[in-house]
């Protein structure tokens, strides 16, 4: 299983993550190897099993559709690397002139 | 008196019977910590202030008779557990400075029963590796042997326990995270049924597979604290609607006439000799104490290390992706734009390990890949769950090697994370079914603690405590401590 420089270069953008060019090559080589390992999976009959959602089988549970947190906002923006009058502060988003 | 030879339940019965003070033996851990920790490297945050604080409470409680059930017993916390205004940083730089807003449930429930929290234990970088070496606080020691690894991602809390800085401590276990390291470092680790422990506040690895649970000195000592910790949680939609259950009342029945399984399929792999004769004196003494030896087949089970680096990652990727550098955590320098903001936080704030499983996740969950991938590895999973059932018709509990081997040296298996990987060929299944496995000391090598692993049935918790606690009864191995 070979991954190109294309193809990692794709992951990296879907998963937000920067990789340097320079470390492509051998991040490449560890990750073929991990996708080597699911090839193993090939040979097992999976054609009468259903996928496993819960080992337990659960049923998903509801809840009243009521508001239980309180307003923390204080709290909250506390742990945020950059605020402004109480919201969370990002690099510009829309285009044009300001 | 060396109040940390005492085992915890002996702790309490001291407390109860006022022989000593909780702030006696708060402050003797605390100092045990200090003296040895710098070596170690088992805590990254000592939370001494509020330790000695949470213990004055619990001896004026004594004092009051209104002592809570746990009332005044140290504890070290996995620094993957919220607690609310106390740093909680899952072993990553992402999460260095991060303050929890609220605590886990696991956590609260403790702190409710009167339990004193000294720390917050070092661990793989978000619970991802087998070794602690990951961690951005640096990598922790094996108590018995400061060039080996304690075992991960729960390595702190096992070198901690291991060490007799915490006669207790919280661990959690996505593939192993809390049998290997128990296994490497001596300890009795055990990882319940999968909802059995709520995940609330306990920062999500990988959702279907997270477990939290405990590392301590003996089965008894386990199991008070399980105990607690257990139970319904509306918090958290997958946690199972069960009381408590009752892990004590049962420890000490007979396993007589009950029936060990040994998975043919472990046993048919080359093992190294030491592990072998550790094991085969571990059946012998379970045949002494009355248990039926059978062979049972768990025909799939080669297949779980590939399933369980599918499902892993892919639940890792998507729960990893709220490290965004915007709402909380680490955000990189300067951003030129939204984008960017997010590339150089995530590149940053994530060291190698995570970066890879969060790459390997995406893939399999990217477009044309999923059936392929994440879908295909779900129904393996189902048919791994499926072996287990069968065997568990007529066995009571699976009993096999925890880990390959003792613990290997620091930088052994760094550079190739698909060895690294074999680390857990043994615990994975027992995740993967969502079934209860403890981890018991039954041998060493070359002066490396070495552990044997039960697995149970769904809620069997209270048998497996119950097959280790005779084992335990009968063997010295679990008394054995490294001379730090």
């Amino acid at each position: 299983m070979a991954l190109s420089d294309k193809e990692l270069t794709e992951i990296a953008y879907l998963a937000r993550i920067n990789v340097k060019e320079d470390s492509f090559s051998s991040l490449k080589k560890e990750l073929e190897q991990i996708l080597e390992l699911f090839e193993e999976l090939n040979e097992a009959d999976i054609s009468k099993v259903e996928a496993m959602s819960h080992p337990l089988d659960l049923s998903q549970p509801t809840r009243k559709d009521e508001v239980t947190e309180e307003n923390e906002r204080e709290e909250l923006l506390k742990n945020a690397p950059s605020v402004q009058s109480g919201l969370f502060l990002v690099p510009k988003v829309i285009e044009g002139e300001t | 008196m060396e109040l940390h030879k005492l085992s915890l339940i002996e702790q309490l019965e001291g407390l109860k019977k006022n022989e000593f003070s909780s702030v006696e033996l708060t402050s003797h851990y605390l100092k045990r910590i200090s003296e040895h920790d710098e070596k170690l490297n088992s805590f990254i945050t000592v939370t001494e202030e509020q330790a000695l604080a949470q213990a004055k409470l619990a001896d004026d409680r004594y004092k009051n008779k209104q002592s809570l059930a746990l009332d005044g017993l140290p504890i070290a916390h996995k620094d993957i557990f919220c607690t609310k205004g106390i740093k909680t940083t899952c072993g990553s730089k992402m999460l260095s400075d991060f303050e929890a807003p609220y605590s886990s449930t696991v956590y609260t429930k403790l702190d409710d029963m009167g339990m004193v929290m000294l720390g917050k234990t070092n661990m793989d970088e978000f619970a991802m590796g087998s070794s602690n070496e990951t961690s951005h606080f640096g990598p922790v020691c094996n108590p018995w042997n400061h060039e080996y690894v304690p075992g991960g991602s729960s390595g702190g809390s096992a070198s901690s326990v291991s060490a007799e800085l915490a006669p207790i401590a919280t661990a959690t276990d996505t593939g192993g995270s809390i049998r290997q390291p128990a296994s490497l470092c001596g300890l009795t680790g055990i990882k319940p049924t999968y909802g059995r422990v709520s995940r609330y506040g306990m920062i999500a690895f990988a959702s279907s597979l997270d477990q939290g649970g405990v590392v301590a000195r003996s089965a008894e000592d386990a199991a008070i604290v399980l105990e607690g910790m257990s139970g319904h949680d509306s918090k958290d939609s997958t946690c199972l609607k069960l009381e408590s259950p009752d892990l004590t009342s049962n420890l000490k029945s007979s396993i007589k006439g009950m029936k060990i399984g040994l998975p043919k399929e472990f046993f048919e792999k080359a093992m190294p000799a030491y592990v072998e004769k550790s094991i085969q004196e571990a059946i012998e003494t379970y045949k002494s104490l009355g248990a039926e030896i059978v062979e049972v087949s768990l025909k799939n089970i080669n297949l779980s290390l590939p399933i369980y680096y599918i499902i892993a990652p892919a639940e890792c990727s998507a729960n990893l992706s709220r490290y965004d550098g915007v709402r909380y955590g680490y955000r990189c320098e300067n951003p030129k734009d939204l984008e960017d903001l997010f590339m150089r936080t995530r590149e940053e704030g994530f060291g190698a390990e995570v970066k890879r499983r969060i790459l390997i996740g995406t893939y399999a969950l990217s477009a044309g890949f999923y059936d392929a991938y994440y879908l295909k590895a779900q129904k393996c999973r189902q048919l791994v769950a499926n072996d287990f059932s069968d065997a568990f018709k007529t066995v009571d509990v699976i009993l096999s090697p925890t880990t390959p081997g003792t613990a290997f040296k620091a930088g052994e298996k760094s550079d190739d994370p698909t060895e690294m990987y074999l680390q857990d060929i043994f615990t994975i299944p027992a995740n993967l079914a969502g079934l209860p496995g403890i981890s018991i000391p039954c041998g060493e090598n070359a002066g490396l603690p070495l552990g044997m692993q039960l697995v149970g049935n769904s809620l069997e918790e209270d048998k497996l405590l119950q097959f280790a606690h005779s084992y335990q009864m009968n063997t010295e191995w679990h008394k054995q401590m490294p001379n730090i």
